[in-house]
């Protein structure tokens, strides 16, 4: 320890700038390039990781779109074929129509309509929703989710699935949450 | 046969199942002697898994399951966490013994406390298990080829829809509890724990040897906490969980069509409606009192009841910071087996539900 401390003030004594620093200085635009380098590749790798990030073709069913004509459907049914395309059901009873959307809401996952139990029923952990999307088995804290619906211009009824109606916040007392139609 | 296979179904009905098992898993430990010492009684412990699989693969429905890819190794990895629990109580008991009579443990004898070279010796022993495993993987990816499914659909859940098997016990719990609860919470409570464990227990019992005597408790809730509430809900998310996630006995044939009765009631539902007969209050503050008061006694009072009584021996040996955080890790394991409980006998649904700010328990 004592040698150390002795052999720097000498060294310091001889030679008053530091051979060491010399040395770094003379070295300090190869540093720097390579030091450069580093960063942009890196930078280059991080780019090219958030570019994934914005890919080039988007999964985005349309949010508003029209699903036929009130007659085609059958009062008491739920109509399952818009699931696939738009991911909502159509539900038809006695004074209208309604349009829930088809996300659990415990996690996320899609339930199907059983029509013999009467009931939409969630294959991951097991929730079940009234035909009305009242929540009543299972972990699912809320009712499913209702889309707007009104009737288009030609006719035809048209969902808005851009406009969510939650039970818990009243949303299904909103009139464009359920159509009349006798 | 048909009897037995329905009374086995009922065996396996989940109520019953974790109740045997816990009920197993504390007689393992009472009687650990008898059960890696006696010889029969071994046999018979690392046995009867391999006889039941045996026995019941010839039954169809249960084939069904037990042949799948994927099922394939959980049927592995239930005998081996069999066998390697079996095998380190053994070990523990028998140094135990050696305590008991004033003998050094095993791990201490001086011929085990020779060392061995990294090389050649222990590179010599990886390189071999290196290529036996890549031997047995190839083969095994050669004769049961996992499946290979269409392209993920957003709109299309497979029904049931399992995680994977090493989260099938989160998923399990997912029904239970919600989302944020059993998806955010609680796995990071278990991450946390598990790390926090040498700061809880710096008890230095135990380091480099087995021992069961030693470390009772210790030992029990950590094989509580691994047996029970994540290696046999890997088992019954696997073999017990079927369509629309409704239970299933090993024997019963997975229809799509089941129907279990599961309507669900809030605790305040419970007390309100049921109990005093007057409707839901409005205000959620007021609706949910019941349930948190419940909580806050629960997480809140519990701990320094225990401190007083039946803990009151690990209060004053631990101290009070990890007293605090020990119990409370400790009541929210065991919050999970008492919701699942409730549910299956009361339907309970959640203790405290205000779906309005996304908060239920
Ligand atoms: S996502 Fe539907 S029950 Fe969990």
């Amino acid at each position: 320890m004592a040698d150390n401390t002795s052999e720097a003030t000498v060294d310091k004594t001889v030679a008053p700038e530091n051979p060491e620093r010399r040395e770094f200085l003379k070295n300090l635009p190869v540093l720097g390039i390579a030091w450069g380098a580093f960063a942009a590749s890196v930078g280059v790798v991080l780019a090219g990781s958030l570019r994934f990030l914005f890919p080039n073709v988007l999964y985005e069913p349309p949010q508003q779109f029209k699903i036929g004509f009130p007659d085609d459907f059958q009062v008491g049914t739920v109509s399952t074929e818009f699931k696939d395309k738009f991911g909502v059901w159509v539900v038809r009873n006695d004074q209208g129509f309604y349009v829930l959307i088809s996300v659990c809401t415990h996690l996320g996952c899609t339930p199907n309509w059983l029509s013999s139990e009467n009931k939409f029923k969630c294959p991951c952990h097991g929730s079940g929703f009234y035909m009305t999307g009242i929540n009543f088995e299972g972990p699912a804290p809320r009712p499913l989710e209702r889309a707007a619906i009104s009737l288009a211009e030609d006719g035809q009824i048209l969902v808005d699935k851009s406009q969510k109606f939650l039970y818990e916040r009243g949303g299904w007392d909103d009139p464009t949450s359920f159509l009349f139609f006798a | 046969m048909d009897t037995i296979q329905s009374w086995i179904n009922v065996l396996f009905r989940p109520q019953l199942l974790i109740a045997t098992s816990i009920l197993a898993l504390l007689g393992f430990c009472r009687y650990r002697k008898f059960c890696t010492q006696n010889k029969f009684m071994s046999a018979a412990i690392l046995g009867f898994p391999l006889a039941f699989f045996a026995v019941s693969a010839l039954e169809e429905n249960f084939w069904i399951q037990f042949k799948r890819p994927d099922n394939v190794p959980i049927s592995f990895m239930l005998w081996f966490v069999v066998f390697f629990i079996w095998l380190a109580m053994k070990k523990g008991v028998e140094n135990d013994d050696r305590i008991a009579e004033g003998r050094p443990v095993y791990e201490a004898e001086p011929e085990e406390e020779e060392k061995v070279f990294v090389w050649p010796d222990l590179v010599y022993t990886e390189l071999l298990c290196v290529l036996l495993i890549s031997i047995m993987l190839v083969a095994w990816s050669i004769l049961i080829p996992a499946p290979l499914e269409e392209p993920a659909n957003p709109q299309l859940t497979p029904n049931p829809s399992k995680a994977p098997w090493y989260f099938l016990g989160l998923q399990e719990i997912l029904v239970y509890f919600d989302p944020w609860l059993a998806g955010v919470l609680i796995p990071t409570f278990i991450v946390i724990g598990l790390m926090a464990i040498p700061y809880i227990d710096p008890n230095p019992k135990g380091n480099g040897y087995y021992t069961f005597a030693e470390r009772r408790y210790e030992i029990f809730i950590f094989l509580f906490g691994f047996v029970i509430l994540w290696v046999l809900l890997i088992f019954q998310g696997t073999f017990l969980r079927g369509p629309n996630w409704n239970f299933y006995g090993p024997y019963e044939y997975w229809d799509v069509h089941k129907v279990v009765p599961l309507t669900n009631v809030n605790l305040s539902e419970f007390i309100w409606a049921r109990l005093l007969g007057v409707g839901m209050p409005s205000f959620w503050l007021v609706r949910e009192i019941f349930g948190l008061l419940l909580l806050g006694l629960y997480f809140f009072a519990l701990p320094v009841l225990f401190a007083k009584t039946l803990w009151k021996k690990f209060y004053l040996q631990m101290g009070l910071i990890p007293y605090v955080l020990g119990s409370d890790l400790m009541l929210w394991m065991l919050l999970v087996p008492i919701k699942m409980y409730l549910r299956w006998t009361l339907n309970l649904k959640y203790f405290v539900a205000i779906p309005e700010f996304f908060f239920n328990i």
